[in-house]
């Protein structure tokens, strides 16, 4: 990978805000702007995203599927790089967008040369600009859930622990099983929500057996679904994204599903 | 077996309520998973041996055919049989023919799936022939009248003092008092309870691990020896094995070996690898006189040139089982048939049909890990994929779910309708929730909120947020 951080041009990222971010947590998206631009990135936002598509992929629907990626790839066609604070949207763009045209040979080449353009946010920031530190602080002791497609599909795991290392006042213990999925799932939460939720409290009790206070992930529906649980146990510990920590803002807007006033 | 794989939800539900099925699959999640991976850490070119044994079997399943027939060829020069099956059915009539020409009542079996696939144990049964399992965990089930829970550990679904009850109510004949607390204890009283049934019985059932063409071999492997007394001390033994089980050469086993215990139970190579060619020669001291395999194909060959062809790759180490947390979850009965785990939810709906097995490949949350720890590399999420893809061109899914999808998809790719959309939904659930953060109850969201909360949106879409701010910086 080239080295971009000493280009003579200002990098040219499309901010892929995903779904749930979008509607659910939108500091999250602002967090990645910020990280984004504080490592010298031009970001826009292109108007015409909604979704990446996996609903409808992972429910084996691939007209829809196709039309969405179709609209996707047109409405980030212009970007150096296309960057996602997800790892699950960023792999299905990345991973997934190949196998879904993998009938259309003609398309194919396009859609392989848009997916190589297209990154996870926190492995972006390491691996493509070279960043190695963040300005930040948050006193805690954290651990990392390593969410599935961003771990197993885009290799990120080592990124968001070495950026978290340079926040001041955090200290980031490992979590057991950190490789062991959530529960979440996209629809497979709303198809079998009794398995999800034993997944979830299996993980939940795996974070709390830490003693840590605070439980990270670079996945907003991970988050929702263990931000969901330990609130539901009345377990204590604060939820937040990765970015939210590393973009230092997490002054201004409390954990994932706790309440306002109690910052 | 009746498959009740349609009844995965309501199977799920009672294996999660379960308390003994769930501290048997809290030891298995904790001890499978730690062994594999110290035993790969331990072997440095454990990824290029994979690569080397997916290349063997994807030779093997371009040339099937003549493999196979090579294989026959070989078995007949050392004297054996080969009994082709089509399907179940097939197999069970060429067992239950063999039996009986060999005036059989009691048959000894090793430990197969096959045997399991064509449910051979109720067909001699009800032939009045008695089928005895040696392997301990097939033992301990048959004496419950259930079936293997996992393709390596059968009764991995049991706690020991459940198999200690279960002992005590089959062998009445033995002192009620006696102590069977230790796992030592019940393998003993198991293993003295078989052994006169080896030296009794007409045939030995075995399945196979590998046939070889080049030496007309079959292969199995196991950790308590039972395999090879089952076929040892019988005068005849039958193999019941898929299509998909040859290998050309024996080199070629070697290298399946070496993953197979690795990925199975972190063991380096199995306490007993036992290869069988053909019936006993003049010069053998002991030995069957004579050896039939039975080789099923069961709808396998129709996956070969499809999507789903990878799966025949597949050696039934179990590893996508140890590593799965719905399977962790909720163990292998609720799958509701033969095969459970990633490879049961690709396998099954080529077995059974996709329409009562279609639960299987959906009770997935694509998180890969089956795939990654998969010795053979067979890409099992992406095939469930295709299973829901079949089932979405058949229209098999739940209405309600279908019309949900539909409703999403008709907005996501309308950009304008879905952000008006999503501002309203943003607006109004941020507003509700805006006091506690969270919800405890939502309408269209039960699954979800009946075990946990649903975090409330913070109440603008970063999209509106975005333009304003755009808008804001152009002024």
């Amino acid at each position: 990978m080239s080295d971009v951080s000493a280009a003579a041009h200002p990098v040219r990222v499309g901010l892929f805000v995903t779904c749930l971010v979008d509607l659910f947590r939108p500091s999250v998206g602002f967090a990645a702007v910020k990280l984004l631009e504080d490592a010298g990135c031009q970001v826009e936002v292109p108007q015409t995203q909604t979704c990446c598509g996996q609903p409808a992929y992972n429910s084996g629907d691939k007209v829809d599927t196709k039309a969405i990626a179709r609209q996707v790839m047109t409405a980030f066609a212009d970007f150096d790089y296309i960057v996602a604070p997800s790892g699950s949207c960023a792999g299905m763009l990345r991973a997934h967008y190949p196998e879904l045209f993998a009938d259309e040979p003609a398309f194919l080449p396009e859609v392989r040369a848009f997916a190589a353009k297209v990154h996870e946010l926190v492995s972006f920031l390491t691996d493509v600009l070279r960043v190695e530190r963040v300005a930040a602080r948050y006193d805690g002791v954290a651990v990392y859930h390593d969410a599935c497609s961003g771990l197993r599909e885009l290799g990120v795991r080592a990124q968001p622990r070495q950026l978290l290392r340079s926040v001041a006042g955090l200290t980031v213990k490992e979590l057991a099983g950190a490789d062991v999925c959530c529960g979440f799932g996209g629809t497979f939460c709303i198809k079998y929500p009794d398995i999800s939720e034993r997944m979830v409290s299996d993980k939940v009790a795996d974070a709390a057996a830490t003693g840590a206070d605070t439980l990270l992930a670079g996945d907003l529906g991970c988050l929702l679904n263990m931000a969901g649980k330990a609130s539901r146990q009345g377990r204590a510990i604060r939820v937040r994204h990765v970015a939210e920590v590393l973009a230092d803002m997490t002054d201004r807007l409390p954990p994932i599903g706790a309440p306002a006033e109690r910052r | 077996m009746q498959a009740t794989s349609h009844d995965f939800k309501e199977n799920a539900r009672h294996a999660l309520g379960d308390k003994n099925l769930q501290a048997a699959l809290g030891i298995l999640k904790r001890d499978f998973a730690g062994r594999r991976g110290a035993a790969v850490a331990r072997l440095p070119e454990f990824d290029r041996l994979r690569a080397e044994g997916r290349a063997i079997k994807d030779h093997v399943l371009q040339h099937l055919d003549l493999y196979l027939e090579a294989f026959e060829q070989k078995v007949v020069s050392l004297g054996g049989q080969v009994h082709w099956a089509a399907d179940a059915a097939e197999a069970r009539d060429h067992v239950l023919a063999i039996c009986r020409a060999a005036g059989a009542s009691t048959v000894t079996k090793g430990k197969s799936m096959i045997a399991e696939e064509i449910g051979i144990n109720e067909h001699l049964e009800k032939n009045g022939i008695a089928p005895i399992e040696t392997d301990l965990g097939e033992y301990i089930i048959q004496l419950r009248h259930e079936t293997p829970s996992h393709i390596i550990a059968p009764a991995i679904h049991l706690i020991k003092e459940q198999v200690a009850d279960t002992f005590r109510d089959a062998h009445t004949h033995l002192d009620p008092a006696r102590p069977l607390g230790e796992a030592r204890q019940l393998c003993d009283e198991a293993r003295a309870l078989l052994r006169p049934k080896f030296l009794a019985a007409d045939v030995g059932i075995t399945g196979a691990n590998f046939l070889v063409a080049e030496t007309g071999s079959s292969i199995i492997v196991t950790n308590e020896g039972n395999g090879d007394l089952t076929q040892n001390l019988t005068r005849v033994h039958i193999v019941l094995a898929s299509l998909e089980k040859i290998v050309p050469t024996l080199e070629d086993v070697s290298t399946l070996l070496r993953l197979l215990a690795r990925s199975a139970t972190g063991q380096e190579f199995s306490t007993y690898t036992t290869v069988s060619s053909g019936p006993r020669r003049p010069e053998d001291t002991d030995g069957p006189s004579e050896y039939h395999i039975v080789l099923l194909d069961n709808g396998r060959s129709a996956m070969l040139g499809t999507e789903f062809q990878d799966m025949l790759r597949c050696i039934r180490c179990g590893a996508c089982f140890n590593h799965c947390p719905v399977y962790g979850a909720v163990g292998g009965h609720a799958y509701g048939w033969v095969y459970g785990g990633p490879m049961g939810s690709v396998l099954t709906p080529q077995l059974i049909g996709v329409k009562e097995a279609g639960n299987l490949p959906n009770a997935s949350t694509f998180c890969g890990r089956c795939e990654s720890v998969c010795p053979m590399q067979i890409p099992l999420p992406k095939m469930m994929r295709h299973w829901r893809e079949r089932e979405f061109e058949r229209h098999l899914q739940p209405t309600a779910y279908r019309a949900g999808l539909r409703f999403w998809a008709f907005l996501a790719r309308n950009p304008p309708l879905y952000q008006a959309a999503t501002q309203v939904g943003a607006a109004l659930l941020g507003w509700s929730g805006r006091g506690r953060g969270r919800f405890r109850s939502l309408p269209l969201a039960q699954g979800w909120t009946k075990g946990r909360d649903m975090p409330a949106p913070e109440g603008k879409t970063f999209m509106a947020q975005w333009a304003a701010r755009q808008k804001q910086r152009a002024s």
